[in-house]
């Protein structure tokens, strides 16, 4: 298939690979007779862009090479993928997204922390890049601080702003002065200047220049936030992206010969895996909350009346970073889920292990049970910091009533939990828990969800594979994700707040086929009910006097809850954040009723 | 199932050893293609540029950033020596005077009419690459370093801390019931790479910084030991800069774990030779792992050692090391490669093989990702 035209109509097979920073995962999505588009299978295997390998296409070939022997079709002539398909043989279309050798590590700056910092933070982010570290003028460092740590970090490349268009000149001139004292080197290869790209007031630009061009590969975009009130993220995004390919990419072993494999640019993990959600909140027209944990990053998704943002923790993921979960989190935080007793020395131990060796997998229930309570911690701690990230536009002037003149509340997070209607996880631990309950329950626990929340997982982690598809062939990304890729668990309806007597909620539920059922949720509880995948069920749901839904406190709620593969969840755990017995026995006890009722784990240790 | 497989450490007693000396930034190298070098050899050294410090001058005079020229005393590019006068400013007919002083000695590089910000450098550092192991230039990176070219054994750990040391070996002596203590460091062992068969307590690994050892290779470390003995927890495996004056080199893991039988046999053989070894780990992006070389003279012959007939890759007959739970650190041979996917415990289904340990010699079954090829 040429590169320049693809047809849409004339695609029969489309490979697509991600490569990981621990895994290379492939899928192959083929068109059946009726003309849907459908997976045919996945194949996976360890990523070699490291050492001693340092080839990523070797990882890409033995990854495809299981796709082969799997479907029993060839793939693969020699070391090259055969495009186009002839017969049975080849496939019409190849993709790829990557995320490996720590994927696109960027440092952006800004004058204010919370206005232009934190715009160009967000056009990287959004681009899928992680943000190391931001630099403004007030963010209480001293200049030869923030000069060392420019040096001393290495990014990818560098996005500046600073100033809306005919604002500040001194500040932004004293940010390019900070860079230009640091004098910063790329993180790969010697032979070249660090991409800068320059995205605040276009009056500054020639004061930029004069001072950078001849240190760093300068390039100029329109401002990320032109005024206060509006951002515009979409000329950075791009530039980010045409860098990614042209520096990083070309640098990374193995990519030159990858990017002459694939029909369209890679794409870096995160922003293919952002597409996606944007597409499923607009196409459902919901508030949405993606999450991909992976082994070194997790990545946060949201999309709350139609503004979207993501954010990546750096340091969060279940292999390379596993034990930063740790140093972040506590030792306590992740035992409070383990489910059995463990002495803390054998739980440290074991999640180092994991770290030095980060492409083993749980064989043992405890090593499961282990790995999932980390999981918790590591998606708790990634929302946390997505909630504090994903804010209304700040510096922009609003006019207040006196109603928020008395309003308690001075969070400024769009994330609103009781407003959220669909949660989806990606990545390993979620998409290949061996059951699906478990991915619920996971979920449930570190998202604290509130209110009525529909969950759903990745089949098998190919949401970024379809959001680079999207691009190319948007019909056949849906069809997939649609058919193949969104699992629906189902609903967790979670009451919040808190009763000294008496029920937190009482449930009246008109099942498929008219049964009705009635329960009363008590403080602490958990209830499962089944409701299939596509069945719905019709609820009226009467919470306590300060017990809240979604409608205020005591509103009564009526709504059709949608099943899926674990049902519905009834969670009476009440207050949020979630309060776990610090007694070991009481935690172990509790933790072991809430598993049986979800049955969570066979019977065993 | 394809050749997928994790590749594991290598502990082998002759192979072609490739090392790269470079420099973090360019500057000069020393030696050439074909020179033969020794571990203790500078092979390129460089400058760093130094320190910068940033002082406003215009808001220290009192004046605009465009009218800070006339006021400087030195110019951009100029040296200036610590307390040397930077600027002046004179008001009121002369009485009254503003002065900058140069906080540092170094260059004044320059001065923003915008914002009145002058850069400030310290003078540049000196580092410099050493050869690391004895051997042979092969390869010169203009400007950068050298690839040096060695027959050696290799023995690669898992994890380890501090950086390069180069040093005679010893055997730590009365630890066979497997735990390394303080008790076992002897004061003769001082500038010693002491290898111990057991894992190493806090106590002992203490007790070698305080002896001045020059590195320990053991076993088995507990992983909250790091934290109580650098300070800070390692979130992501990335070492090799911690100053603990001892190098340490984890073969296995953490926990309370011996050394492989064939890696510690190997190490025996270097008693009274000179090693090079580090601490540096990165499990990503890079994968360094420490490791222990001993690098053959000329014409010198590796030691003969029992070394079983070689199987490349994950094939029947490979030597393999488990590396998870329950079988964590214990050594096999592979039996079996199944194809079909299977249902563990943990009811993850996954592509396994059957490995048969040497010490019990019973067969299990354990996922593929779990092991790794011992490589020789």
């Amino acid at each position: 298939m040429s590169k320049d035209v693809i047809d849409p109509s004339k695609i029969r097979s489309v490979l697509a690979t991600d490569c990981g920073s621990t895994t290379t995962k492939g899928i192959l999505i083929e068109r059946n007779a009726a003309g849907e588009y459908r997976l045919a299978t996945r194949g996976e295997a360890p990523t070699t862009v490291e050492a001693p390998v340092e080839d990523v296409t070797r990882g890409v070939l033995n990854a495809v090479r299981e796709i082969q022997e799997l479907r029993g079709r060839k793939l693969l002539d020699g070391e090259a993928i055969m495009s186009p398909q002839a017969g049975d043989e080849g496939v019409d279309l190849y993709i790829s997204t990557s995320s490996a050798g720590g994927g696109l590590q960027m440092m952006v700056g800004g004058v204010v922390k919370s206005m232009t910092a934190d715009s160009a933070a967000r056009a990287a982010l959004g681009a899928g890049a992680i943000v190391m570290d931001t630099i403004a003028t007030n963010d209480k460092r001293l200049p030869h601080e923030k000069i060392e740590r420019i040096r001393h970090l290495r990014p990818d490349m560098l996005l500046l702003a600073g100033g809306t268009d005919g604002g500040t000149r001194k500040h932004v001139v004293a940010l390019a002065e900070l860079i230009q004292a640091a004098q910063p080197r790329p993180r790969l290869g010697s032979g070249y200047n660090l991409p800068v790209i320059y995205a605040g007031n276009v009056e500054v630009r020639d004061d930029v220049s004069e001072r950078l061009a001849d240190k760093v590969a300068l390039q100029f975009v329109d401002n990320v936030r032109p005024v206060l009130e509006r951002e515009n993220l979409g000329p950075a995004r791009d530039a980010i992206h045409e860098v990614f390919m042209e520096h990083v990419m070309a640098q990374a072993p193995g990519y030159a010969k990858l990017m002459e494999w694939t029909d369209v640019p890679i794409m870096p993990t995160p922003g293919a895996m952002g597409l996606m959600i944007q597409t499923l909140a607009d196409q459902e027209g919901v508030n949405v909350v993606g999450v991909d944990i992976g082994g070194a990053t997790t990545d946060v998704f949201s999309v709350f009346d139609n503004a979207f943002n993501r954010t990546v923790s750096a340091n969060l993921g279940m292999s390379y970073s596993v034990s930063n979960v740790l140093a972040e989190a506590g030792i306590d935080m992740i035992q409070r889920w383990v489910p059995f007793d463990l002495h803390e020395a054998e739980l440290r131990d074991r999640i180092g292990n994991k770290m030095i060796r980060p492409t083993t997998i749980p064989q043992s229930l405890e090593e499961l049970k282990i790995e999932q309570a980390i999981a918790r911690e590591a998606l708790r701690l990634a929302f946390v910091q997505h909630k504090e990230f994903a804010v209304n536009l700040q510096g922009v002037q609003k006019e207040r009533s006196i109603a928020d003149a008395f309003s308690q509340s001075d969070s400024n997070s769009l994330v609103n939990m009781m407003k959220l209607d669909l949660l989806v996880g990606s990545g390993g631990v979620l998409s290949h828990a061996p059951r699906r309950t478990q991915s619920m329950m996971m979920m449930i626990d570190a998202f604290e969800v509130e209110g009525i929340t529909e969950l759903a997982v990745d089949s098998i982690f190919m949401m970024p594979h379809l959001g680079v598809l999207s691009t190319v062939h948007p019909e056949a990304a849906t069809e997939v994700f649609l058919k193949d890729c969104l699992v629906r668990l189902g609903t967790c309806i979670a009451p919040v707040g808190k009763v000294k007597s008496g029920a937190l909620c009482q449930i009246s539920l008109e099942m498929p086929g008219g049964k009705t059922l009635s329960k009363s949720l008590e403080m602490g509880a958990l209830h499962h009910v089944e409701l299939g995948d596509g069945e719905l069920a019709k609820a009226i749901l009467t919470p306590a006097r300060s017990v809240d839904l979604g409608a205020g406190p005591g509103e009564r709620v009526e709504r059709t809850l949608r099943g899926g593969s674990c049902g519905l969840v009834f969670d009476g755990r009440g207050r949020r954040p979630l309060r776990i017995s610090e007694d070991a026995k009481e935690r172990v006890r509790a933790a072991s009723l809430l598993g049986d009722v979800m049955q969570l784990y066979p019977a065993g240790p | 199932m394809g050749d997928a497989y994790t590749p594991g450490l290598t502990v082998t007693g002759s192979t072609t050893v490739h090392k790269t000396r470079r420099l973090p930034l360019p500057g000069t190298v020393l030696v050439k293609v074909g020179d033969r070098v020794s571990a203790r050899d500078v092979v390129a050294r460089t400058e760093l540029p130094g320190r910068v410090h940033l002082i406003n001058i215009a808001n220290r005079l009192g004046v605009l950033p465009d009218e800070l020229t006339p006021k400087l005393l030195v110019k951009p590019g100029a040296e200036v020596r610590q307390g040397e006068l930077l600027a002046e400013s004179k008001s009121f007919f002369g009485l009254f005077k503003s002065r900058v002083e140069s906080p540092i000695s170094g260059t004044l590089e320059s001065v923003s009419s915008v914002t009145g910000q002058a850069v400030l450098r310290e003078p540049p550092s000196p580092v410099e690459v050493r050869a690391y192991i004895d051997g042979l230039v092969v390869e010169e990176l203009k400007d950068e370093g050298v690839i040096i070219e060695t027959q050696a054994a290799l023995i690669q750990g898992i994890f380890g801390l501090s950086g390069e040391v180069r040093a005679e070996l010893v055997l730590a002596k009365g630890d066979e019931s497997g735990v390394l203590d303080a008790e076992h460091f002897l004061p003769e062992y001082e500038g010693k790479v002491v290898v111990g068969r057991g894992h190493i307590t806090l106590a002992g690994m203490r007790r070698a910084i305080e002896l001045k050892l020059a590195a320990v290779v053991v076993g088995g470390f507990a992983y909250h030991d790091i934290k109580e003995l650098i300070g800070y927890d390692i979130g992501v495996a990335i070492t090799g800069t911690e100053a603990l004056g001892t190098t340490l080199v984890v073969t296995e893991g953490f926990g309370d774990i011996s050394m492989a039988n064939a890696t510690y046999e190997l190490l025996k053989t270097f008693v009274g030779q000179e090693v090079s070894v580090t601490g540096a780990t990165q499990i990503r992006a890079g994968v360094i792992r420490p490791e222990v070389v001993r690098c053959y003279r000329e014409g010198e012959e590796a030691p003969s050692l029992d070394e079983e007939e070689v199987v490349e890759g994950l094939a029947v007959g490979a030597p393999v090391r488990c590396i998870r739970a329950p079988y964590f650190g214990r050594i096999g041979h592979v039996t079996e490669l199944p194809v079909e996917l299977q249902k563990m415990p943990s009811e993850t289904m996954v592509r396994v093989l059957t490995v048969r340990f040497d010490e019990g010699g019973e067969s299990v079954s354990v996922p593929r990702a779990n092991v790794e090829v011992i490589e020789r």
